[in-house]
C-alpha cells in the first residue's frame, strides 16, 4: 500500500483530518469518514455533478479530486448551507419552486449555484443554465431548477446578509 | 472507480518539481488538474506508480502581458483564462474556446499546460494554439527550451515533451488590433468533445484576407493547422466560393477517428462546416 497521507482541511468551517491512501477521492473521504453524505455519488466520471462540493470558492466535482490535493483547503458541503436551522435563501427556493423530484442531484445542484450566485448575484437564464451545465437532472427538465436559482438571487439581493 | 495506487508528491517548487520527476522516472506522471489523468487512471488506462502534484507551485499560475507577448502559466486554469481582462482583451480566441471546455466544474481544475501536454487530438487548446503560433517553455533537468506550439504534437497522446520535462509557461504573440477570431466547436453536449472544432484568425485588408489562421480539432490524431486552405484565402473575398474552397481544403486534411460522434465521412464534413462557420464569425469581427 502506499504511504498514508494525514490530510487536514476545513469541511464546513469546522477544522477536520483524515489518514488517508493518496488515491483516495474527496467524496469517499467526505462520505464515509467524516460523515458528510449530503453530496452524491453518481457517475463517478466527472460528468453527472451529483458530488459537487465547493473547495477554495471553486465548485468542484468530488469524485475528481483527490483528498491529499485538498490539504489545508476550505471545503463547504450542502450540509454547511444552513445557518441555524435555516435553510438557505437556494435550499427554500428550490422547495418552493419545485425544483426537484427524487433529488438525487439536488445536493450538487445547491452547492453548484450557490457558487454561481458568489460569482454573479444576478445571472440571466442563459447564463443560469451555462453556469450549471455541469450538473445533470434526469427528474425535472431543469425549468424549476432555474427558477428556483433566480428566485434565490432575487431573495438574496433583497437580503444580502443570508448570503 | 478508484484509481489504482500510486505514491503522491507535492513539491512546492518548480526546481524541486524538476528533480523529483528526473529521481523517479517514467513512473511518475504529473498532475496538473486531473481531469483527463484521473478519469485515465480510474479506468487503468493509465497506472501510475507516483503522481507529481504541481498544484503548490505559485510560480506557474498567472497571466501576464511582456512586450507584445502574453505569457501563461502552464498551471493556470480555463476559469482563470476565463475571468482575465487580458486574455480577453488582448487574446480573446483563447477566452471563446476555453468557455467552450468541458463544463464550470471542471473548468475550475482544468489546465492549460494539463490540456496542451496531455496530447489529446480532442482537446481545445492545441488547435487554438496553432491558430495563435504559440510557444511553449519546456523545463527540465538541462534547463529550458522553447518549442514551436507548430510540430509540438507528435500524435496520439504523443508530444515533443521529453518524459523528465514540464511544460511550464505558454507565449502567445498578441495577435495586432482588427484582427478577427472564432473557434466554433460542435459538440453533442456539454463537457462533450468536439465532433469537429476549428479555430481561427483572419486579418483583413478591405474586402480582401490578409491572412488566415485555420486549425482543426479532432480531425486527426493531433491538432491540424490547415495552411492549404489558409493560402487559398490569401488575397481573396470571404464569398460563397472562397470559402467552399477553405472547407474542402479543410476537409482534404481530415483523418478522424470514427467512433460514437459519428463516422469518417461525418465528422470531416462538419470540420468543414465548422470552418465555413468559423471564418464567417472571424470575418464578421475583423476590422479592414
Amino acid at each position: 500500500m502506499a504511504k498514508l497521507h494525514n490530510v487536514a482541511f476545513k469541511l464546513n468551517g469546522k477544522a477536520v483530518a483524515a489518514e488517508v491512501e493518496p488515491r483516495e477521492l474527496l467524496i469517499y473521504t467526505l462520505r464515509e469518514r467524516l460523515g458528510a453524505t449530503g453530496a452524491h455519488i453518481g457517475c463517478e466520471t466527472s460528468h453527472c455533478g451529483a458530488c459537487t462540493v465547493d473547495c477554495n470558492g471553486m465548485s468542484v466535482k468530488s469524485c475528481t479530486v483527490l483528498t491529499v490535493q485538498c490539504a489545508g483547503a476550505d471545503v463547504l458541503t450542502v450540509e454547511g448551507l444552513e445557518r441555524g436551522g435555516a435553510l438557505h435563501a437556494l435550499q427554500q427556493a428550490f422547495h418552493e419552486e419545485h425544483g426537484l423530484q427524487c433529488g438525487y442531484c439536488t445536493p450538487g445542484m445547491l452547492m453548484r449555484a450557490y457558487r454561481l450566485l458568489q460569482e454573479n448575484p444576478s445571472p440571466s437564464e442563459a447564463e443560469i443554465r451555462y453556469g450549471m451545465a455541469g450538473n445533470l437532472c434526469r427528474c425535472t427538465g431543469y425549468q424549476n431548477i432555474v427558477k428556483a436559482v433566480q428566485s434565490a438571487a432575487r431573495k438574496l439581493a433583497a437580503k444580502p446578509a443570508a448570503a | 472507480m478508484i484509481p489504482p495506487s500510486f505514491d503522491y508528491h507535492a513539491p512546492r517548487s518548480l526546481g524541486e518539481a524538476v528533480s523529483l520527476l528526473a529521481s523517479l522516472g517514467e513512473e511518475a506522471k504529473l498532475l496538473a488538474g486531473g481531469h483527463s489523468l484521473l478519469p485515465m487512471m480510474k479506468l487503468r488506462f493509465a497506472q501510475p506508480a507516483h503522481l507529481i502534484d504541481l498544484g503548490a507551485i505559485q510560480d506557474l499560475r498567472g497571466i501576464r502581458e511582456e512586450s507584445g507577448t502574453l505569457v501563461i502559466g502552464a498551471m493556470t486554469t480555463e476559469a482563470e483564462l476565463l475571468g482575465s481582462a487580458l486574455v480577453r482583451s488582448k487574446v480573446p480566441l483563447l477566452a471563446e474556446g476555453a468557455s467552450q471546455i468541458a463544463d464550470p466544474q471542471v473548468r475550475y481544475k482544468g489546465t492549460i499546460g494539463g490540456d496542451l501536454s496531455h496530447g489529446d487530438p480532442g482537446n481545445d487548446h492545441p488547435a487554438l494554439m496553432l491558430a495563435l503560433d504559440a510557444q511553449f517553455v519546456l523545463t527540465g533537468p538541462r534547463g529550458q527550451r522553447t518549442a514551436p506550439a507548430n510540430g509540438f504534437f507528435l500524435g496520439l497522446y504523443s508530444t515533443q515533451l521529453a518524459p523528465d520535462e514540464i511544460l511550464t509557461q505558454i507565449r502567445i504573440p498578441i495577435p495586432a488590433a482588427g484582427t478577427g477570431w472564432s473557434y466554433q466547436k460542435l459538440k453533442r453536449k456539454t463537457g462533450d468533445f468536439a465532433t469537429a472544432a476549428t479555430a481561427v484568425l483572419l486579418r483583413m485588408k478591405g474586402t480582401a484576407v490578409a491572412q488566415a489562421a485555420i486549425a482543426l480539432t479532432n480531425a486527426a490524431p493531433t491538432a491540424l493547422r490547415a495552411t492549404a486552405a489558409e493560402r487559398a484565402l490569401a488575397g481573396k473575398a470571404l464569398d460563397a466560393a472562397s470559402l467552399a474552397e477553405a472547407a474542402r481544403l479543410a476537409m482534404s486534411i481530415c483523418q478522424p477517428a470514427a467512433d460514437l460522434r459519428g463516422d469518417v465521412a461525418y465528422k470531416t464534413a462538419m470540420c468543414g462546416e465548422m470552418t465555413r462557420r468559423a471564418l464567417q464569425a472571424a470575418r464578421a469581427r475583423a476590422g479592414t
